[in-house]
């Protein structure tokens, strides 16, 4: 598929239209599974117990914490590079999405926290990072919000992103490397390698769920955003009133 | 290479002269230290506990003072034009403008942090590995600094926004910093730690002297 | 497994359901918010442009709230 050839926003936001009903559907349906798999069928941990249940609306906003945040920063390398634009468009819309999902892997996360470590919080490696890309969303939100003019706001948006996913692996480094001088590796591993296939397929579903459920939503948005751009134009007078 | 030397010097004279300036920032510095012992209490132990952390704390905050004279004063007053017309690539522009934000702050706070040690019970040979990792860190600050205030360069009083966007990006820096001292505090080697806060510095130097010329390009069409 | 033990959840009732019901709340409400702003901002752009009446040089009427 060419890039170019959705490079025109309403041919864009056609396809947005006939995609919409099929994503969110699907997002739907796997949720309500993944819902029933997750807290009925699913077995309970035989350390945590039921609390395990958590992990299936935990992990998957975490993986989309990050998801999305990658797509922020490729959308914003295309717009960057070849002024693509809908890129901007996309990472627009895409930014409260992650923040959401942030803020969710985050309340979660402490939610699970409290039984498994008897505290809401503890500085462990993972849910600072989580915490830290919450307020890289945050920044990236409040720069667009904050200057006026729409086409100034992508292009220094634009650079925020790509400043933001160079300095992440930095950050990440330094908050384990941080981590690990000042606790030692008592903390309880929220997730890894040795999970059962049984609680495995649940998550999975639960994650495909997320994930649609993100594209969803990121059409609806970029649709708004497109027609608010088209009354812009129309207001300012540059386009002729389209029969 | 005459408007490199001309922008840094420009700058540093109107950040010398500034009521938001150098010596504010300096100023500034000093005081967030002076505030610790009436938030922590005067024990000797806390204060030399809290020291390396504290201290670098106090330089990313102070550190974010003189950044919304950096880029906006130009963009208003029409020098960003003439910076952007000149033969000088924008990068090497964004460079000097980074270099004279850091001898009006990061200098600064290099040379007075070893003379507040004592204020906060840092060992005395602490207090050079203090001034070493506020050399090499410090460039970072103004490096990421500098490329979101060009970022914010048309937000009116966009002290608060610039300070959303450069505080969580400069997390490595404060890492890396006060462990260097807190470890050489210890008696331990801070080797590990000023390797890993100078390799940061360096790509954090790289990436900001990019992004905040891309940052001037912005207005520019 | 009866509806009871199924509300505990284990004792863990007070940390699973709280988890639960907000990450699907939320969800929720951000896939309406985001439903109905695009309606908002379609029909808006919608009937702009077909609006015989509407002069290009006419002065823009107010920004919608949002």
């Amino acid at each position: 598929m060419n890039i170019w050839y959705y490079a025109n926003p309403e041919r864009f936001a056609g396809l947005a239209r006939t995609l919409l009903p099929w994503t969110l559907g699907l997002a739907l349906i796997l949720a309500a599974i993944g819902t029933v798999w997750g807290l009925l069928i699913a077995p309970p941990d035989y350390q945590q117990g039921e609390a395990m249940r958590i992990i299936y609306v935990h992990v998957p906003a975490a993986w989309m914490a990050m998801f999305v945040y990658a797509v922020m920063a490729v959308s914003s390398a295309i717009a960057f590079i070849w002024n693509h634009p809908l890129a901007d468009v996309a990472a627009k819309a895409s930014a409260p999405i992650g923040a959401v999902f942030t803020a969710l892997a985050l309340v979660t996360g402490m939610l699970w926290g409290e039984p498994m470590w008897g505290t809401w919080w503890v500085w462990d490696a993972r849910l600072t990072s989580v915490l830290i890309l919450f307020f890289l969303y945050i920044g990236y939100i409040v720069l667009w919000s904050a200057i006026e003019e729409p086409a100034r706001a992508a292009r220094a948006a634009r650079i925020l992103a790509l400043v933001g996913a160079v300095n992440l692996p930095i950050i990440k480094f330094s908050v384990d490397w941080w981590n690990t001088l000042h606790q030692p590796a008592s903390v309880f591993r929220m997730d890894g390698p040795t999970m059962a296939p049984e609680m495995l397929t649940p998550l999975l579903i639960m994650g495909l769920a997320y994930n649609l459920l993100y594209v969803a939503i990121l059409f609806m948005r970029m649709r708004a955003e497109i027609a608010e751009r088209r009354l812009r134009t129309i207001r300012l007078g540059l386009e002729p009133a389209a029969s | 290479m005459r408007t490199f030397a001309a922008i840094i010097w420009r700058d540093v004279i109107l950040g010398i002269r500034a009521s938001g300036g150098a010596a504010l920032s300096a100023a500034f510095f000093a005081l967030i230290l002076v505030l610790v012992p009436f938030g922590l209490g005067p024990g000797p132990d806390t204060l030399q506990a809290t020291a390396p952390g504290l201290f670098w704390m106090a330089a990313l905050l102070s550190t974010l003072l003189g950044l919304e004279r950096v880029v906006q004063p130009d963009a208003e007053d029409g020098t960003l034009d003439l910076i952007r017309l000149s033969p000088l690539p924008l990068e090497l522009a964004a460079l000097a403008k980074i270099i004279a934000h850091w001898l009006t702050s990061g200098l600064i706070l290099t040379l007075l942090a070893p003379l507040l040690a004592p204020l906060l019970n840092l060992s005395f040979h602490a207090a050079p590995v203090l001034a070493l990792s506020l050399l090499l860190g410090t460039p970072a600050l103004s490096a990421i600094g500098t490329a979101m205030a060009a970022l914010g360069s048309s937000v009116q009083r966009g002290g608060m926004v610039l300070a959303l966007l450069v505080l969580p990006l400069n997390i490595p820096f404060l890492i890396f910093g006060a462990s260097a001292v807190a470890s050489a505090q210890a008696g331990e080697d801070p080797g590990q730690a000023l390797l890993l806060l100078g390799a940061a510095s360096l790509i954090a130097m790289v990436v900001g002297t990019i992004a905040a010329a891309a940052a001037l390009r912005i207005g520019d069409e | 497994m009866t509806l009871q033990s199924f509300l505990e959840m284990g004792g863990y009732a007070a940390f699973v359901w709280p988890a639960w019901g907000l990450s699907l709340a939320a969800l929720a409400v951000l896939t309406l918010v985001s439903w109905r702003w695009m309606r908002r901002a379609e029909r808006l752009a919608a009937t702009s442009s077909s609006d015989p009446g509407t002069n290009p040089a006419a002065p823009a009427p107010s920004e919608p709230v949002d």
